[in-house]
C-alpha cells in the first residue's frame, strides 16, 4: 500500500461535504489513523465510511480530532474510535452501531440517541436528553459514560443499554439537576452517582439493588474512564450509585382498550 | 297462558341455556350477526380453525357448531372459507336506539372504554363519510380536436423518474453534460407504500417486494428494519427511517434505492407507533434489533428533529451514510400547514416530498386520531404543488401522494392535481386478501397479513400474493395508459400538473380554488 497508514488533514476552511470526503479516500486508501486538526464545526465525521473497507479493518480505524467537530459526529458508525480533543456539539454518536467516541471535554444534546452498539466516554457534563432511546439486541449493548452531569430527559424512551453518569462536576453536596429521567424507559439502566430525588425520575421507572454484575460492569467502566482521560476515580464508591432500571418492558400494555 | 308453560313448551330441553351459551364479554352489542343455516352445515369445522377470534365453536353436548358472534369482527373469512356456504355474516340487525347524533358506534366506543379505561384502537384507514374529493373530480378526454390515442396501438409512456431535478441541464453533443442529482427509474408511477415487517407478515412483506421487482417499481420497508432474507430485493427497496430507527444502521441504508425519513403518517399525525411485544416475534426481533416481546416504541417526535433545520441535518447524515448515492425522501402527514412545511422540506434539501393523507391506513392507531385528525390529500397535494410551483422550486422534488389511492382513477387525478407517482398501501393488501376489518393491532389476522402467528400467517402464500399484486398494478396501468390516450397524451409527464385536465363537481368555490380546477361546464 503506497500511502502512510496514519495520515493528517487539515479542516481549516473545508466544508463538511469536502472534509468527509477527504477522510473517505484516505480510509479507502488504507489509512488507519486519521488526524483532523483545526475542526470547526462540521458535521457527521465518521458518517460516510459504509463500503470504504472491510467490516474487521473499520473496527481499528482511529479517528483523532482537534478542535471542535460539529453535530452528529459519528452518527451510524460502524466500527472505528473517534477521539476528540474538545468539546462535542449535539447528536455525537446518533444511531451508532459499533465502535467508540471519546471526548476530552463536554458534550451537547441527545448524545448517543437511539445508539444500538459501541462505547462513548465523555469527560465532563452533558446536554439534554442524552441517551434519549438507546437499544441493544443480542451481545450489541451501548454503554455510554459521562463523567459530569446531564440536564433533563436523560435516558428517556431508552430500550437498553447502559448509561453511567459519575457526576464529577457536581460540587459536595450539590444533588443532580436533571429531571423527567427515564421517561417511558422501557429497557437498558443508567447509574448515576450523586444525589437525585424520586420527583426528577419517571414513572415506570425503578430503583433496584446494584447486583455483582452491575458492580463488575460499573467497576470496569469507571477504571477505562480514569484511563482515557488520567483522571484518579479513586473516590468513586460504587455504594454512590442509583440504579435506574424499567419497571415493564411493556409501559404501554394498559395504555389502551381492545 | 300460564307462564310456566311459556318458559318450557318443550320438555325435552331444559328451559336454562348453558353457561357457555352466554356472551363472554360486557354489555356492547355485537357488532355482526352471525347466521348460520344448519340445514346447510356438515359440522366440518372449517369456521373454528379459519376463525382466530373464536367465534365459532363446537357445542359436544348439542353435537352443534355454534357462535359467539359477540367476537366477530366482520372479517368474513369463515363464510368465505364454509365449504357449503352456510354462514353468512351480516350487521348485527338488533341495534341501539337510532339517534342523530349518538352513533351506535359512539355508544359501543364509550361501553369499551368504561370497561377498559383505555384509548380505542383500530387499524387500516379513516372508515367515516368525510367527503371523497376523487370522486367529485371528473377526467377530460379528446373529441375530434387533439386526437385520443389507442395504447394499444401506439407507445404510450408511464416511466417515472423519482428525484431531484436541476433548474436547467447542459446538452453536449446529444448527450446529457450536467451531473444530476440522484434518479431512480420506475415503469410506472406507482410505487408500494411504507408497510412494515411486524405490522404485516413475512410472507405478505416479500410478496409485496417480488411484486416490485417484477414490476420495475419499488416498495417500502416502513420502519420496522430489513429483515436479512429481504437484502436481495436492495434495487426496489425504499428503507425508512423513523423516530424509533429501528434496524437502522449502515448496511440498512445501503441496502436501498431510496432512504425515506418518516415524520409523520395520514392515519396517525403527530403521533409515534407502538408495536405491541405480542407481535414483536423472534424474526420481527431480529428484523427490528430490539429483544423478543418487547414494546417496539416509535417516539412521536424524531429527537433529533425539532426544526426544518434539524430535518435538514438528517436529510444529510443519511446523504453522507449513503454517500449522496441515494435520493432521500421526507414523509409527512397531510395537515393543516402542508404547504408551508414541505416548502421547508424542499428546502431542507430533501429529493422527495412524500404526502399521505388522511385515508391512509396503518397497523394501529387511536381511532380519536384516525378519524379526526389531518386532510384529505386532494386538499393537501392541490395546495403542496401549488406552493412550490409559487415558490419557483417545484422542480426540486418528486411528489408523491398517498392515503386513499382507491383505484386507476385515482391516480390520474393525483398526476393532474400535481403528484409525480402515488403510494398504495391498502389498495395492495386488498389485493391480497384483506377485507378492511380494521383489526390490524390484535395480530389476529385470519387472513393471513397483518400477524406474525406463524398458524395465521401461512395463509398468504407469497407467490399467489405477488402475482395479484403485480395483475393489479398491470390492470392500473392500463387503465391509466387507457386515460391518458383519451385525453390525447402519450406520456403521463404530459399530465403532471395538468389540472385543465380536471374538472369540479359538487364543489364549492372555494374547494375550486384550493384544488386548482374549474367547475365541470366551463
Amino acid at each position: 500500500m503506497s500511502i502512510a497508514t496514519s495520515i493528517e488533514i487539515d479542516a481549516a476552511g473545508l466544508y463538511y461535504k469536502e472534509l468527509n470526503a477527504q477522510i473517505r479516500d484516505a480510509v479507502s486508501e488504507g489509512a488507519l489513523k486519521v488526524v483532523l486538526k483545526n475542526v470547526t464545526g462540521q458535521r457527521y465525521i465518521g458518517t460516510n465510511l459504509y463500503g470504504t473497507v472491510d467490516r474487521d479493518t473499520l473496527r481499528k480505524l482511529e479517528i483523532e480530532i482537534h478542535g471542535t467537530p460539529g453535530n452528529d459526529l459519528g452518527m451510524f458508525l460502524d466500527g472505528p474510535t473517534i477521539t476528540v480533543h474538545g468539546n462535542v456539539m449535539d447528536g455525537s454518536g446518533n444511531t451508532m452501531n459499533h465502535g467508540r467516541i471519546v471526548a476530552h471535554g463536554r458534550a451537547g444534546d441527545i448524545t448517543g440517541f437511539s445508539a444500538r452498539g459501541g462505547e462513548m466516554f465523555i469527560k465532563g457534563n452533558a446536554g439534554y436528553r442524552v441517551g434519549i432511546h438507546m437499544k441493544e439486541y443480542g451481545d450489541m449493548r451501548p454503554v455510554m459514560t459521562i463523567g459530569g452531569a446531564t440536564q433533563d430527559f436523560l435516558g428517556e424512551y431508552m430500550a437498553g443499554g447502559v448509561v453511567i453518569i459519575l457526576g464529577l462536576t457536581l460540587k459536595p453536596g450539590e444533588a443532580h439537576y436533571c429531571n423527567h429521567v427515564g421517561t417511558g424507559m422501557h429497557g437498558g439502566m443508567i447509574f448515576l452517582r450523586g444525589n437525585i430525588e424520586p420527583h426528577q425520575i419517571g414513572t415506570g421507572v425503578g430503583m433496584p439493588e446494584l447486583t455483582d454484575k452491575d458492580a463488575e460492569l460499573l467497576t470496569n467502566y469507571i477504571a477505562e474512564y480514569g484511563r482515557l482521560f488520567d483522571t484518579d476515580v479513586s473516590e468513586i464508591k460504587l455504594e454512590d450509585f442509583t440504579k435506574l432500571a424499567p419497571l415493564s418492558v411493556r409501559p404501554y400494555k394498559q395504555v389502551y382498550a381492545y | 297462558m300460564k307462564i310456566e308453560e311459556h318458559q318450557n313448551n318443550n320438555p325435552s330441553k331444559p328451559a336454562q341455556r348453558k353457561a357457555s351459551d352466554f356472551k363472554i364479554r360486557s354489555n356492547r352489542l355485537s357488532e355482526f350477526a352471525v347466521q348460520r343455516d344448519y340445514d346447510r352445515c356438515i359440522k366440518c369445522e372449517v369456521c373454528i380453525k379459519q376463525c382466530s377470534f373464536d367465534v365459532h365453536y363446537r357445542d359436544e353436548e348439542d353435537d352443534l357448531i355454534k357462535h359467539r358472534p359477540e367476537n366477530c369482527v366482520g372479517c368474513h373469512r369463515c363464510a368465505v372459507m364454509c365449504p357449503t356456504a352456510a354462514i353468512s355474516i351480516t350487521p348485527n340487525p338488533a341495534q341501539y336506539r337510532a339517534h342523530g347524533s349518538w352513533s351506535g358506534e359512539h355508544v359501543k366506543d364509550i361501553n369499551r372504554q368504561a370497561e377498559t379505561g383505555g384509548v380505542v384502537l383500530t387499524g387500516s384507514g379513516n372508515d367515516k363519510a368525510a367527503p371523497v374529493y376523487w370522486d367529485r373530480m371528473l377526467i377530460n378526454a379528446s373529441q375530434v380536436t387533439n386526437p385520443s390515442i389507442d395504447p394499444l396501438r401506439e407507445p404510450m409512456e408511464l416511466r417515472t423518474y423519482i428525484g431531484a431535478k436541476p433548474a436547467s441541464v447542459k446538452v453536449k453533443d446529444g448527450k446529457l453534460a450536467s451531473e444530476m442529482p440522484p434518479q431512480i427509474k420506475i415503469q410506472m408511477p406507482i410505487l408500494f407504500s411504507a408497510i412494515s415487517y411486524g405490522a404485516i407478515s413475512y410472507n405478505v412483506q416479500k410478496a409485496i417486494a417480488e411484486a416490485a421487482e417484477e414490476l420495475g417499481t419499488l416498495y417500502n420497508t416502513g420502519e420496522g428494519g430489513l429483515h436479512p432474507d429481504f437484502y436481495k430485493y436492495k434495487d426496489n427497496t425504499i428503507v425508512q427511517v423513523a423516530s424509533g430507527r429501528f434496524g437502522v444502521h449502515p448496511d440498512y441504508l445501503n441496502a436501498a434505492r431510496m432512504v425515506e425519513i418518516k415524520i409523520g403518517q395520514g392515519a396517525k399525525p403527530g403521533i409515534g407507533g407502538h408495536l405491541a411485544g405480542e407481535k414483536v416475534s423472534e424474526s420481527v426481533s431480529i428484523t427490528r434489533m430490539i429483544p423478543m416481546g418487547t414494546d417496539a416504541i416509535s417516539p412521536a417526535p424524531q429527537h433529533d428533529i425539532y426544526s426544518i433545520e434539524d430535518l435538514r441535518m438528517l436529510i444529510f447524515a443519511l446523504k453522507e451514510a449513503t454517500n449522496y448515492r441515494v435520493p432521500v425522501s421526507v414523509k409527512i402527514a397531510a395537515v393543516h400547514n402542508a404547504a408551508a412545511i414541505a416548502s421547508g422540506i424542499v428546502r431542507a434539501g430533501a429529493d422527495v416530498v412524500a404526502i399521505d393523507g388522511f385515508r391512509g391506513g396503518t397497523g394501529a392507531a387511536p381511532k380519536a386520531i384516525r378519524d379526526n385528525v389531518g386532510l384529505p390529500i386532494e386538499f393537501a397535494l392541490a395546495a403542496v404543488d401549488q406552493r412550490l410551483r409559487d415558490e419557483g422550486i417545484r422542480n426540486q422534488v418528486t411528489l408523491i401522494s398517498g392515503g386513499g389511492i382507491r383505484c386507476a382513477a385515482d391516480i390520474v387525478k393525483a398526476i393532474a392535481l400535481g403528484a409525480d407517482a402515488v403510494y398504495i398501501g391498502t389498495a395492495a393488501l386488498i389485493a391480497v386478501g384483506c377485507t378492511l376489518c380494521q383489526k390490524c393491532y390484535s395480530g389476529k389476522c385470519n387472513w393471513g397479513i397483518a400477524t406474525q402467528n406463524p398458524y395465521l400467517a401461512k395463509r398468504v402464500n407469497s407467490e399467489i400474493a405477488k402475482n395479484r399484486l403485480v395483475n393489479l398494478v398491470q390492470g392500473w396501468s392500463h387503465e391509466i395508459k387507457e386515460m391518458l390516450g383519451g385525453m390525447g397524451i402519450n406520456s403521463i409527464e404530459s399530465l403532471k400538473g395538468s389540472r385543465s385536465q380536471l374538472r369540479g363537481v359538487g364543489l364549492t368555490s372555494e374547494e375550486l380554488d384550493i384544488l386548482g380546477i374549474r367547475p365541470a361546464g366551463m
